[in-house]
């Protein structure tokens, strides 16, 4: 064991090493270090796997088990509501292992003193979210907790799914010439939770892509895809799905910013804050790795799948050079794309 | 927004690339004032193309970057008492005061919220009538009319419970302050567009005659930026140090009146210590007596005196277009955003910022420092 003098957070987030902060729980870097530092050391096991789900062989078929907790804050937002996303959340994680989502467990930590009636509408949701992506709810747990030891309510749900047989590969399979996909128009939830959070007034509605990808990612299978890698592109966004990627398979990756759909209320949102939708995140949005020779026919599988149908081709594994992930801007320049530190905070002016 | 598309599109941008690079006779010096504006042109690789007839320097308008430690440091040392709330915008937050950040005391208990309007502020106040509200008021004359309003506002409420740290500044004094330099090599201005939408830009007419030095109004967009630079570099060619808005579509020449007079109203202009560039005369906004009330340093017994501590961050020769962040002997490796010496390497405004996210500079220096670990 190290001497505790010696022990420093990496990220040096903090003059006072010894507290979490909230820039630990963003996603990007500082959640990486983080996990890495005193999270993954412990569990040797959930280190080796690091993807969304961990993959589990019995005698008689391989399963993905993967955990989730949500602490969305406003509730409801245009689009869904913390019970909808807790089911989703979960779900797009087994998903993108390649697992068809099956079984899931929920976990309600509930504030003293939250309505009965919000909590049967969010009780509703998740209810009908189980039965529209075909989960069954097998198990549960109920806690309240002192008014102001959480916020009204926070969900964690569990859930199994079974593997294709042909499992998605990890992101450490890419190699250069891999073309990057993705399923749809990036920065919708990210940017619906906070227009509602923060009561922006807008013009159009800004509706959160929450949703269901299985479909999608069944599709490349019955199509014969030989998929590499998936991801959904949730905390951090896609910007930090990239970084994930660039750092597990040790190859550079580029894409185009001019192939990257966004709606124009995701466009004007980001102008208005300064915040790049790259860096947002998403609940019904992946990122879809494959072999440059099928990828022009994923992008057609994919685009016959609703959740998927706005997919674009928007970039490539390439030899790796000093800059992991980079951009195509404007005047076609290659320009990096940092990782997310923390959150993304809006600017003055 | 398809507004918006029209000022990023890549073949217009081409063309303005191009027309700049046969327009320049010589290589010309444009510094850009705004720090939007900074991180619009390393985003897109401005700099980079049109660096054979263009050097940018980056100016002082980050409002974040400016902020003296002092208002950080007193508004950490009232978010930590009890009682009180601290309500500033996000940008803020990673600064370091002369020790921590709005973020850092917040971990350690300290009750800071973020807000997107001071009016937001002052909605707070309302709704928490036993806590005493402040709010951390920076930026230029952008944000300086929401902060107005807001005193108004809690006036016409008669809340007790809402006051100001104000540190807002003012464009035209730094300019002033960097073209009279001695060794200024700035040859044009781009002036920032969203400011003059505010300030008008009549009083840079005044300016632009006698420090010689054209200012051309500019917007934000890669197609603005260039448009800008473009026709900063035709009245340079010309020998032409006039005033020029190409950021017409929202900038007038009046600016806004409305806002002017809730500047005018609220605001007294006065002498200002600014991060890194230090006093500047006219360079600061502050609340007018009758309203001193609201004036958080006056209310709650804060001591205004700016502590002279020598900062390592070199802020003040990039900000003045003495140093590109690069030549800091600190960037990259004493100062990086996770880890930052100052405020240019952690706001969203901030020069080194821009360098450090998007010329490569910083993935470099991190794989050095991870190598050395």
């Amino acid at each position: 064991m190290e001497p505790a003098a010696s022990w420093h957070c990496p990220t040096n987030f903090d003059s006072e090493p010894d507290r979490v902060t909230l820039a630990h729980g963003e996603g990007g870097r500082g959640s990486r270090e983080f996990l890495r530092q005193h999270i993954l050391k412990r569990f040797p096991q959930v280190a080796n796997s690091m993807s969304d789900a961990a993959c589990l062989t019995t005698h008689q078929s391989h399963l993905a088990f993967t955990t989730d907790s949500f602490v969305v804050a406003p509730l409801f937002f245009p689009g869904g509501d913390i019970g909808k996303l807790a089911v989703i959340g979960t779900a797009n994680d087994l998903a993108v292992s390649g697992a068809k989502p099956m079984w899931l467990s929920l976990s309600l930590i509930i504030e003293e003193g939250f309505s009965v009636t919000v909590l049967e509408r969010i009780l509703d949701s998740i209810a009908a979210t189980a039965a529209e992506v075909d989960m069954t709810i097998v198990t549960g747990d109920t806690k309240v907790v002192p008014r102001g030891c959480v916020d009204g309510l926070f969900i964690n749900t569990s859930g199994i799914g079974v593997l294709l047989p042909e499992h998605v590969k990890h992101a450490r399979s890419l190699i250069p010439g891999d073309v990057i996909l993705v399923s749809g128009p990036i920065g919708q939830h990210g940017f619906a939770v906070l227009a509602s959070r923060e009561k922006f007034e807008m013009q159009s509605e800004l509706t959160s892509d929450c949703g269901l990808l299985w479909p999608a990612v069944a599709a490349l299978h019955a199509a014969n895809i030989p998929t590499k890698t998936i991801r959904d592109a949730t905390r951090g966004g896609m910007a930090a799905v990239l970084h994930e990627w660039a750092d597990a398979c040790g190859h550079s990756l580029c894409i185009d910013q001019n192939q990257i759909p966004v709606t124009s209320e995701v466009r004007g949102l980001s102008e208005l804050l300064g915040i790049d939708p790259l860096f947002v995140a998403n609940e019904g949005t992946m990122l879809v790795a494959v072999p440059a020779s099928v990828a022009d026919m994923a992008l057609e599988v994919l685009r016959a799948v609703p959740i998927s149908r706005h997919s674009q081709r928007i970039g490539v594994v390439e030899p790796r050079q000093i800059v992991p992930v980079s951009v195509i801007r404007t005047l076609k320049r290659r320009i990096p794309l940092d990782e997310p530190l923390g959150a993304m905070l809006p600017r003055i002016c | 927004m398809k507004m918006l598309d029209e000022f990023r599109d890549p073949n217009l941008a081409m063309k303005l690339v191009e027309s700049i690079q046969a327009l320049a006779k010589r290589r010309w010096t444009i510094m850009e004032v705004c720090g939007g504006q900074t991180h619009g042109l390393l985003r897109h690789g401005i700099d980079e193309e049109l660096k054979d007839v263009v050097e940018l320097l980056h100016g002082p308008g980050c409002p974040v970057c400016v902020t003296p430690s002092i208002a950080i440091d007193h508004a950490i040392k009232l978010a930590s008492q009890p009682g009180f709330l601290l309500a500033t915008f996000g940008d803020m937050l990673r600064v370091p005061g002369s020790s921590i950040s709005l973020l850092h005391s917040q971990a350690q208990g300290a009750n800071v919220q973020m807000v997107y309007s001071p009016l937001d502020a002052v909605k707070l106040a309302q709704e928490r009538p036993g806590t005493q509200v402040v709010f951390l008021a920076v930026g230029f004359e952008t944000t300086a009319p929401a902060t107005a309003l807001a005193v108004l506002q809690a006036d016409a409420l008669g809340l007790d419970n809402f006051s100001v740290l104000s540190a807002h500044v003012r464009v035209e004094p730094a300019m002033e302050a960097i073209v009279k330099a001695a060794d200024c090599r700035v040859n044009g201005f781009l002036a920032a567009g969203h400011v003059c939408t505010i300030t008008g830009y009549r009083s840079y007419q005044v300016f632009a005659r006698r420090y010689r030095t054209p200012i051309v109004v500019t917007g934000f967009e890669p197609v603005d930026l260039l448009d800008g630079i473009h026709r900063c570099v035709q009245l340079l060619e010309a020998d032409s140090p006039q005033v020029v808005n190409a950021y017409a579509r929202i900038a007038t020449c009046e600016g806004n009146p409305n806002a002017l007079e809730l500047l005018e109203r609220v605001f007294d202009v006065g002498d200002r210590a600014w991060r890194g560039l230090g006093l500047m005369p006219n360079g600061g906004l502050q609340l007018k007596s009758k309203y001193v009330g609201y004036d958080a340093v006056a209310r709650f017994g804060l001591s205004n005196r700016c502590e002279a501590h020598a900062e390592e961050c070199q802020s003040g020769a990039v900000m003045s277009g003495k140093i590109l962040p690069p030549q800091c002997p600190h960037f990259g490796s004493r100062c990086t955003p996770a880890s930052p010496l100052g405020a240019p390497m952690v706001s969203t405004e901030g020069a080194c910022s821009a360098y450090y996210r998007y010329t490569g500079l910083g993935a470099r220096s991190h794989e050095r420092r991870e190598i050395v670990i």
